[in-house]
């Protein structure tokens, strides 16, 4: 039997039906037609389907559909405000740090997670709030250098 | 057809647990097995008991709720011993959902946390009201936890090693942890636990006997770090054989043991 359920979605009010042991990524990409968050793995071990939850990078894939109920969801889908992208976007956009671009969104939302909260931080700790996410194609450093490039533009806005 | 039920309270939830029946943490690892279409997850129970996301003192132990994630625990006061512990685990958002009563359960080679709980003579207390020892619950892992229970270790008395292919996120090779207490100046009731190392993680007694008495330089740990995997079954398996697990096994103690950083 499905469930009902209501959350907010970048922002807005989203109500789906779920399926038992359904996940969010599933309710997100079929439910709510939100094709940012990528099926990668289904284990937890990729980080392409990381969104965030109440503020908090979660795995999507390994998050029972019907636990957000009530709670406020976030996607790469929702990073830009109309037109505008997010510093996060632009500074990957002009820092090459997209190849086949799979991994991006999970990397986007990481990389959010990690600026709410240190809106500086080090080359380290960027390694760090990344290394959840694999990228198999376009190589971590670009991605590592966009991220901090999005922090010093950030800063200064 | 799978079926999603959700309790009040752990206790209520403990009740209803089936054979069948999974306890859903924070999903990391039950989550995993529905996706693969896994047919033994027959029922899945959670429960949104804040008692079991709580961090309190407890007599002289502190009771760590199964529900606290891993970033719960990072960098709280209570229990900042465990933070290397609850680091080695995952990348930052699988420490958001993974859960202290989640890693008790974890299959090998998971389960790092346990690791240090183990060597710290853990307790657990389970949502009926009993309480047994972590090592005896390991030996079934039967029955729904409600809380860990662990006595503050003296300052630098708790060490905690993960060793990885990969970094900053990787499986374990093998994870090691020590509660290194003393007696006049010599080691004295040492734990020492081993993750990734069988089919749980384990308290390694050869070890343990080795380090009786013994003081705490490279001299002293000498003996222990000869019996290092004596009366273990290594596993073989893709992050690495059984025969390097055993070649690796004393260097790695020897690092956790003096304090020694990886080279």
């Amino acid at each position: 039997m499905k469930t009902p359920i209501t959350f907010t979605l970048n922002g807005e009010e989203a109500a789906v039906f779920v399926d038992p042991g359904g996940n969010l990524l599933d309710v997100l990409r079929r439910g709510c037609g939100d094709l940012s968050p990528k099926y990668g793995c289904g284990q937890g071990g990729c980080g392409a389907c990381t969104v965030m939850i109440d503020g908090e990078a979660h795995i999507a894939c390994l998050t029972l559909a019907e636990t957000v109920a009530g709670r406020r969801v976030d996607t790469a889908g929702g990073l830009a405000d109309g037109p505008d992208l997010h510093p996060l976007q632009i500074a990957f956009m002009e820092g090459f740090a997209a190849q086949c671009g799979y991994c991006t969104p999970g990397m986007l939302m990481a990389a959010k997670a990690l600026l709410d909260r240190n809106p500086n931080p080090t080359r380290a700790e960027v390694d760090e709030a990344i290394s959840g996410n694999l990228c198999r194609c376009t190589g971590y450093e670009p991605i590592i250098d966009a991220i901090l490039e999005a922090a010093k533009h950030r800063g200064a806005a | 057809m799978l079926e999603v039920v959700s309790f009040p309270t752990a206790a209520e939830a403990a009740a209803a647990m089936t054979p069948d029946s999974r306890f859903l943490g924070g999903g990391t690892l039950i989550m995993n097995r529905v996706n693969y279409f896994d047919a033994r997850v027959k029922r899945i129970v959670h429960s949104p008991d804040p008692a079991l996301r709580q961090i309190a003192r407890d007599g002289d132990r502190i009771a760590i709720g199964a529900g606290v994630t891993m970033t719960g625990l990072i960098g709280h006061r209570e229990v900042d011993f465990l933070t290397p512990a609850a680091r080695a685990v995952g990348g930052p958002a699988i420490r958001n959902m993974a859960t202290v009563g989640g890693n008790l359960m974890a299959p090998h080679p998971y389960g790092d946390l346990t690791v240090a709980l183990l060597a710290l003579g853990a307790d657990l207390r389970m949502a009926d009201g009993r309480e047994m020892s972590l090592e005896a619950f390991l030996a079934e892992r039967r029955g729904l936890v409600q809380a860990v229970l662990v006595r503050r270790p003296d300052s630098d008395a708790l060490r905690f090693r993960k060793v990885a292919r990969v970094k900053p996120k990787g499986v374990s090779v093998m994870s090691m942890a020590a509660h290194l207490t003393r007696a006049a100046g010599r080691l004295s009731g040492a734990r020492v636990a081993y993750g990734a190392m069988g089919p749980t993680p384990l308290r390694v007694p050869a070890v343990e006997a080795a380090l009786e008495g013994a003081s705490l330089d490279a001299n002293g740990i000498a003996p222990a770090l000869a019996v290092a995997t004596e009366g273990l079954e290594l596993p073989d398996d893709p992050i690495a054989s059984a025969w390097y697990r055993r070649e690796v096994a004393p260097v790695h103690l020897r690092r956790l043991l003096l304090g020694e950083e990886a080279r």
